[in-house]
This record gives C-alpha cells, structure tokens and sequence, in this order.
C-alpha cells in the first residue's frame, strides 16, 4: 500500500484539500475521489482531449497531470465553467447549434474552446480547427462544433462576459 | 400498430428544432455515462488480454494474483458454465468473453481480476501465471480460405446453400444471390470493368471505452449499468453466457459515449457479473483502456471484393458479377450478407450474381459499424461505375439518372423497392452549390458516389402516464446514441397535438420500459417514434373517455384537437391540462404502453460530392469541400439530422483516408492507441455541406425513414472517384493513406 500525500489545490474557485496516492493521476482524483465526473475517462493517455480541464490558465489532459502536481495550483473543470446567468456562452451556443451528440466529448470541447477564446477572442476558423485538434469527437465530424465556437466568440465580442446579466 | 398511415403534411412540432432532454447534462458535465456510476463498497476489475494472436492456452494460474493485498477475486473460463450442450453461438458467445483452451486474437480475455482499486487490479494482473501453445497466425481473408490454412474453430463447417460441409473451414457460410442470366448479360455488354479491391479492419472508434458496473445479488439477481446501445440486448447476452434466465438480471443502460453499432455486443459485462459473484458480492465497475478497445473490441470486416460490371453502348448497365469475402474476425458474423445487400441495390441490372463468403482469422470478433458491411462494398461497386461512366463519356450523375432505381424495381435478392428517393436525390445532387462551383488548380478533382441502405424495423416500446399538470411522463425503450430521444419525444408531442416542452422523457432500463431492440440499423427514430405515436392513441382514446365522464355524454361525442377537448353536443371546450387535474374522481391515473414491431422501414438513398486536392510529393489527400445529399424521409429534428449525416460523412472520411488496423507478423496489434489509428481531427475536415431530400416513407405515421447508417456508405468512393480526377490513379484499396497514393503515382510513372 503507498503512502497518501495531502494536496492543497484550488478547485472551480473553492480552496480544498484532498488525499490521494503519488500515482493517481488527476483525472482519478476529480473523478473517483471528489466525485466530478464531468471530465471523462475516454484515452487515458492524452490522446483525446476528453479530461480536458484549466490548470493555472493552461489547457491540459487531467489523464497526463498527476494529482500531487496541483499542489498550490488552480483547476477548472467544466463544473466551474458558466456564465453569472447560468450557462457559458460556449455551452450555449453548442445546444443551439447541435455541436453535441452523445456528449462524451462535449466538456472536453467546451472547457479547450473557453481557454482558446480566453487567449483570441476572435479566432477564425481555421484558429478554431487547430487549437481543437487535440480533442477528438467521432460523431459531429466537427462542423456545428466550429460553428459553436465561432458563434461564442462573435457573442462573446459583442457581449463580454462580465457585463451579461 | 395501424395498418397503413398517410403522412400528415402541417404539422406542428416535427420539423423544428427544440432543445434536447438530455442536452443540458451533457454541456454542463452533469449527464451520467457508464464509467460516472460510483456504488458503495465499489471494487475495480481489469482484463488479462492474450499477447498472443493465435494459442492453446495449457493453464492458468491465478492464485498468486489473488493472494496480493487488496485483490478480492480472479475469475476464468473455468468460472463460466458448461457449454457443451449449447448451441456453437452461445458456445462462441461465452468463448469470446472469456478465452477457454485457445486464444484467438491478440487481446482475447484470459482472466479478470477486481481489487480494491484498478492500480492494485493491474498488479495482481502481472502475478496471473498462463502458459501458452502457440499456433499460426491467419490474418488475411483470402489465406484464411485457402485449402491448407490452419484452422481456428475445430468444429465450424461451411454453410453453403442450405447444407454443411463435412470438413473444418475457416469459411463459415458461402451465400448467393442472382437473377437473370449472368453470360448472356456480359455478352451483351459493350463496356465491362473488372477490378479488385481491398479494405482494412477499421474500428468504430466511439471516443468512450466499453465500461461496465455489475451488482450480484445474494439471491441470483444481478443489476449491470453500462454503456450499452441496448439495455435488453447486453441483458439477453450476459443470460445466456452466464446461463441465468433474462428475468435474472436488470440492465441499466447509461448515457453512451458513442457506439456506431460497436456497443451491441458484450465484453466486460458477463466478467463484473462474474466477479461481483465471487468477490463478496460487492459491486463490480470494469473499464477498457482505449488500447483493449482497438485491440479487443469492434471492429469491422477487412475485405477482399472482385466486382465486374458490363453496359451497353448506351450505357444502360446489363450485368453485374460481384465476389465479397469479408474477415469476421475470431467467430463467425461478419456484415457480408449486408454488402451483398448493398454494392449494386442503387441500379437496376437485368443479370446479376453476388457471392459472399463469411471468413474467420485471427483478429477480434467483428462488430457491427455503421451500415455494416455497405461501406466496403459500395467502395468497390462505386468505382467500378465511375469508370464505366468514364468510358461511356458519360456524367457520373446523368448515368445514375439513366439506371438508378425506382419505387417498385426489383433487387437482385427480387424484392421490390418500396417507396424510394434515389431520383430526387441524384437531381438535388446536380442542382447543390459544389456541382455548379468551377474547381481550379492542378491535383485537385471531383468525385461523387452514391449510396444506399436498407435500414431495419424491429422492436420498441415506450410506455407513457399524464401528469396532473398535463404534461406526458415518456419512458422509451431506445437507448440515445445523439438524437433519438428527442426525436422520439417530438413524435409523441405531434401525435397528442401538444407543445414538445409538454414531453418529460426518459431512456427505460429493462425493468421499466418493454422489450426493445437495440439503437442500430437506424431504427431508433422510426420504430420507437411509431411505438410513441401508437400510445398517443391510446391515451388520447382513455382522456376522450375521461372528458365523456365529466360531460356526461358518450366518448365518441367528445373530439379532441391542439391540446384541448370539445364537447361536441354542448360545443363545451376543456384544455388538456384541465382535464389532467380530474384524473382523480374520473378513474385514477391515465397511462398507456405501445410495443410495435414496423417492417416497412423504407431504404435510404445519397449521393456524396468530394473536392480533394493531392499533394504528389507526400502523397496526403487534402478534402477541400464536401457534400451529402440524402433522403431522409420526414426530418424530425432537421438540424440533428444534418449532424448524423455529417457525422457518418467524417467516419467515412476516416475510413476512405487513414484508419486501418496495423498487425506484425505475429498478429500483435502495432498501432492501437487513438493517436497511431488516427481518427479525423477538426484540422482533417472541411465544413460538411448537407442536403436533406424529404420523400415520406409511408410505412410510418410521420414519414420517417432511418438516417443514420447510410452517409458512411458513399464517402470512400466518392474520394476515390475524386482522388481519380486529380491525378488520374484508380484507387482499390483503403485507406487511401499517403504511402499508398505515393505507390499508386509511381506505379502510374513507370507505367
């Protein structure tokens, strides 16, 4: 049995501890441990972009973070994302554009697409295609998904975020 | 069911596009998929995987495994029950869940083991001790039909019209299909093409791994959550493996991260089930690694296909000769009854004679993906035509016009079309923004293709009760792969003539809904949508009875319309809701149930447009524009129709350009990680234009007509087709990667 390490981390804006053991990975964590399960188990080797979530600004694989590194850090998953009304823009353009099917893949998408629009307000689309190439979805072929992010950010543009009702 | 609908043309809620019942969870993280599900006293399971393609296994031991810390059980083949009375597919069935006497493919199940966390799982995996024969490996279709090929089933015999062979085979089933007068077609024929083609293994590539959660009750029961496309098939699976009546066990289906005709089939369910049993009874959750997934699960047919096709000067086709011999992999069951359905059902042919043969070889079990089998062999029949047309000097699309099917013709299998869209289709084709825009450049072409498939009926239920508030409570049978609960659920909110926000739906589990066929063969939509329409009747019958009661007056002189009741004596008027908020003093509560089994599910037609551009340096194929064009029947929820498209237009896209299986030698899987098979990226695809062409199907009260499977089928050749007209090389294999168009252009310069 390996010894378990107390980590202090900020979690979704809420300052937490949590236990876990060297080797758990911080997708395990969130998932098993602190039950949000929002970031999915799909890879597990970064492949996919499926635990996509925020670590101090940065996009990374939950799956390739081990969950001793958050120490100190700050994390956003997609639980901690939405607007002060409710819903992201992003979330809500992907429910009016129909840039979901099953869904496995949509917090991963949503949480990469708020970290590129956080950077480039504006991207075109040939932006948007590439800083999603590390997110897979196999059943939308990607086109509402663009459309999503292209339609946020021209909102957003129009509507900053922290002037929405 | 009733007999025979005529499609309504006003309606009010089909057509529009509301929001999905499921569609917040999934933006917000909140929904719950198979591996979300967290039970008290949980354990872990893992699978011990064979590193060999082909071998006798001479003994396992798991003792050491179970001795470690932590590690509540092991289970084998020698925890499964007998077989020997079976029938072979339940035998093959539990064989493939777990591996007993020889391994077939790299990665067959060997053991399972479940600890108290998966770290300790994967450790206790390592102290498994299994000695291994190793035998020769058969990887290719065609030497896994050769006379002297080792054999991989000892006892499987070739099925060939109507009687078995008295010998082992690899040939599982020779089938055939004709009419006409094969010789006298050719021999008429001005033009022939013949050609042979080759198609990979390619996987479904659902982004979520095969998961499973299995509670074993002390007193026989077990209850699975899992990622299934059908709760009452993994139920009816796991009964006959473990050999427990289906009333046993409660199936529980998740949202599913994807499945494309890959979730149909068990894996880790039987081993939960069988662990839960042996470690305390404690629950069992089981999850794949994506490389268990390409290894172990799915995929689809590699395929050898020789097609011949000869026309007359004027280009009317005359005869059409095709051999299919698809890999099933290590059981028998691959789609190729369903290519010899497809490659020539988009063209009237008099003479006609399709051989397909059902081979096994040393890789997984094949699974269904996404209009099984058609993919393949539309690819070969598809370009054989766009070379006919080529020396016809005719228009690929003008010629489809010429000998595309109608409503009425007849299959080579001799059945009729019913009511079909293949003419609307091909002249909406012409009529799209990508024919008419000019394409400039050298390396670049157009290709177009089409396609077909026949979708399949089957068996759904929903069950629904009326709320005091008025809104309709809809459990429906039909697990949701994207869009088929909502479409379900518009359905119901049409026929009770009410606004769609008035449907609360949920997806059944075996418990709470009827019998119900799993999501594939594009049923969902139509078959569950009937079921739906048909319980609306039934509840609107029951209301009408309700308001007589309140009226005093006798059911058939109440009427009912958009929501609300009329008394047709005293022209009285009462709303829906109003009538809800009496169901107490009227008889108690109003619930209904429909189970239908509709056979006339209508066949889908498409036509595909590709733009590419070849790069002859590194040989990669850049897709530039791309368009589908599809009869869709009745588009329910038109922009989620569109998205299916799109999405089987992207797999399509995958299979006709990267995705292949790559095995050494040994049959070792090389490249079974997401990133090494190469699914298409957001940077592979252009936007993916659709046009949905409306031609009812009125096998169903709605027009519906399945969508999902068919924009798969076409996208390969119309590639190919493209690929042709850019640097003039006739593809006959795929994928169409790099290395290969690189040959392929060499070839061409040598030659």
């Amino acid at each position: 049995m390996t010894h378990s390490i107390i980590v202090h981390t900020t979690l979704n804006s809420q300052e937490i501890e949590f236990l876990c053991e060297p080797r758990q990975s911080l997708l395990e964590v969130l998932r098993e441990g602190l039950g949000l399960t929002g970031a999915k188990q799909a890879c597990n080797n970064g492949n996919c972009g499926a635990c996509s979530v925020i670590l101090d600004g940065v996009l990374v694989n939950a799956c390739l973070v081990l969950a001793v590194e958050v120490e100190g850090k700050s994390i956003t998953t997609i639980e901690g994302i939405g607007g002060p009304g409710g819903l992201h823009p992003l979330q809500e353009e992907f429910l009016k554009q129909a840039a979901l099917q099953c869904g496995i893949c949509t917090p991963g998408f949503i949480v990469a697409a708020k970290v590129l629009l956080d950077q480039n307000s504006r991207p075109s689309e040939i932006e948007v295609r590439r800083w999603l190439a590390g997110n897979l979805c196999r059943c939308t072929g990607y086109d509402k998904i663009v459309r999503a992010v292209l339609a946020a950010a021209e909102r957003m543009a129009e509507t900053p975020l922290e002037v929405q009702a | 069911m009733s007999d025979k609908q005529t499609p309504i043309k006003d309606f009010q809620v089909i057509g529009t596009s509301p929001l999905r019942p499921d569609a917040v969870d999934k933006v917000t993280g909140r929904a719950l998929f198979g591996d979300d599900v967290r039970l008290p006293g949980m354990l872990y399971g893992v699978v011990l995987r064979s590193p060999h393609s082909h071998a006798r296994i001479l003994s396992i031991d798991t003792r050491k495994a179970e001795a470690l810390p932590g590690v509540f059980g092991a289970v084998t083949a020698a925890d499964l029950p007998s077989f020997t009375d079976a029938g072979a597919y339940q035998r093959y069935q539990a064989e493939n869940a777990l591996a007993n006497q020889k391994a077939l493919y790299y990665g067959h199940p060997v053991a399972a083991v479940a600890a108290i966390n998966p770290h300790i799982a994967q450790e206790a995996l390592g102290l498994i001790d299994v000695t291994y024969e190793i035998l020769p490996v058969i990887l290719d279709v065609r030497q896994a039909m050769a006379e002297d090929a080792p054999i991989l089933l000892d006892d499987l015999r070739t099925h060939e019209a109507g009687s078995r062979s008295d010998h082992s085979s690899n040939v599982a089933s020779h089938e055939q299909t004709s009419c006409g007068d094969l010789e006298l077609g050719f021999s008429q024929a001005a033009f022939i093409v013949e050609r042979e083609f080759h198609t990979s293994t390619v996987h479904q590539g659902y982004i979520e791994p095969q998961n499973a959660t299995a509670q074993a009750h002390e007193d026989g029961q077990i209850t699975i959550w899992c990622s299934t496309q059908g709760a009452f098939g993994v139920r009816d699976q796991v009964a006959e493996i473990l050999r427990v009546p289906v009333s046993h066990i409660r199936v529980i289906p998740m949202e599913i991260g994807g499945g494309f005709g890959g979730k149909n089939n068990v894996y880790l369910e039987p081993l939960a089930a069988l662990l839960s049993r042996k470690c305390a009874h404690r629950p069992v959750k089981m999850i794949m690694g994506y490389d268990e997934v390409l290894a172990a699960t799915g995929p689809t047919s590699a395929s050898y296909i020789k097609v011949k096709i000869g026309a007359a000067a004027d280009g009317r086709l005359i005869a059409a000769q095709a051999v299919l011999c698809y890999a099933a992999g290590a059981y028998p069951g691959s789609p190729v009854t369903s290519g010899m359905d497809c490659i020539f059902a988009p063209y009237k042919i008099p003479h006609v004679q399709i051989d397909g043969y059902d081979v096994v070889v040393n890789k997984p079990r094949t699974a269904s993906y996404r209009a099984p089998g058609g993919t393949n062999a539309n690819f070969a029949g598809e370009v054989v035509i766009d070379e006919l047309c080529e020396k016809l000097g005719m228009d690929p699309l003008e010629f489809r016009l010429l000998n595309g099917v109608q409503t009425g013709d007849r299959k080579a299998d001799g059945m009729p079309l019913p009511v079909i869209g293949f003419h609307e289709v091909i002249q909406a084709a012409q009529q799209t923004p990508q024919l008419s825009a000019p394409l400039e450049g050298p390396y670049r072409g157009r290709g177009v293709a089409c396609g077909y498939w026949g979708n399949y009926g089957g068996t759904s239920s929903a069950s629904a009760s009326v709320n005091a508030d008025g809104a309709i409570s809809l459990v429906e049978g039909s697990v949701d792969l994207g869009s088929g609960r909502v479409a379900i659920a518009m359905q119901l909110a049409e026929a009770m003539e009410l606004p769609y926000q008035d449907i609360q739906t949920v997806v059944g589990d075996t418990a709470t809904v009827g019998y119900t066929e799993g999501t594939y063969g594009s049923r969902a939509t139509f078959a569950t949508g009937w079921a739906v329409y048909e319980l609306a009747q039934s509840l609107k019958g029951q209301l009408c009875e309700r308001a007589a009661l309140l009226w005093d007056v006798e059911p058939d002189q109440v009427g009912y319309g958009k929501g609300a009741f009329t008394n047709r004596v005293s022209a009285e008027s009462m709303s829906l809701r109003a009538l809800a908020s009496h169901m107490d003093e009227t008889g108690g509560p109003v619930v209904a149930s429909a189970s239908v089994h509709p056979s006339k599910e209508g066949p889908a037609f498409g036509v595909h447009i590709a733009d590419v551009e070849v790069d002859p340096e590194t040989g990669k194929v850049s897709v530039l524009r791309y368009t589908a064009v599809q009869d869709v029947g009745k588009a329910i929820h038109p922009i989620y129709v569109e998205g299916q498209i799109q999405g089987g237009v992207a797999q399509g896209i995958g299979w006709g350009m990267n995705e292949e299986y790559v095995y050494d030698e040994q049959g070792r899987l090389l490249n079974a990680s997401l990133l090494d098979y190469r699914l298409p990226t957001s940077l592979d695809l252009p936007m993916i234009e659709t046009v949905l062409v409306e031609v009812p199907n009125p096998g169903h009260p709605y027009g519906v007509r399945g969508v999902g499977e068919m924009p798969i089928v076409p996208p390969p050749a119309a590639l190919a087709n493209a690929i042709y007209r850019a640097v003039g090389v006739r593809m006959q294999i795929l994928p169409m990667s790099p290395p290969r168009i690189l040959e392929a252009l060499w070839e061409k310069e040598r030659n």
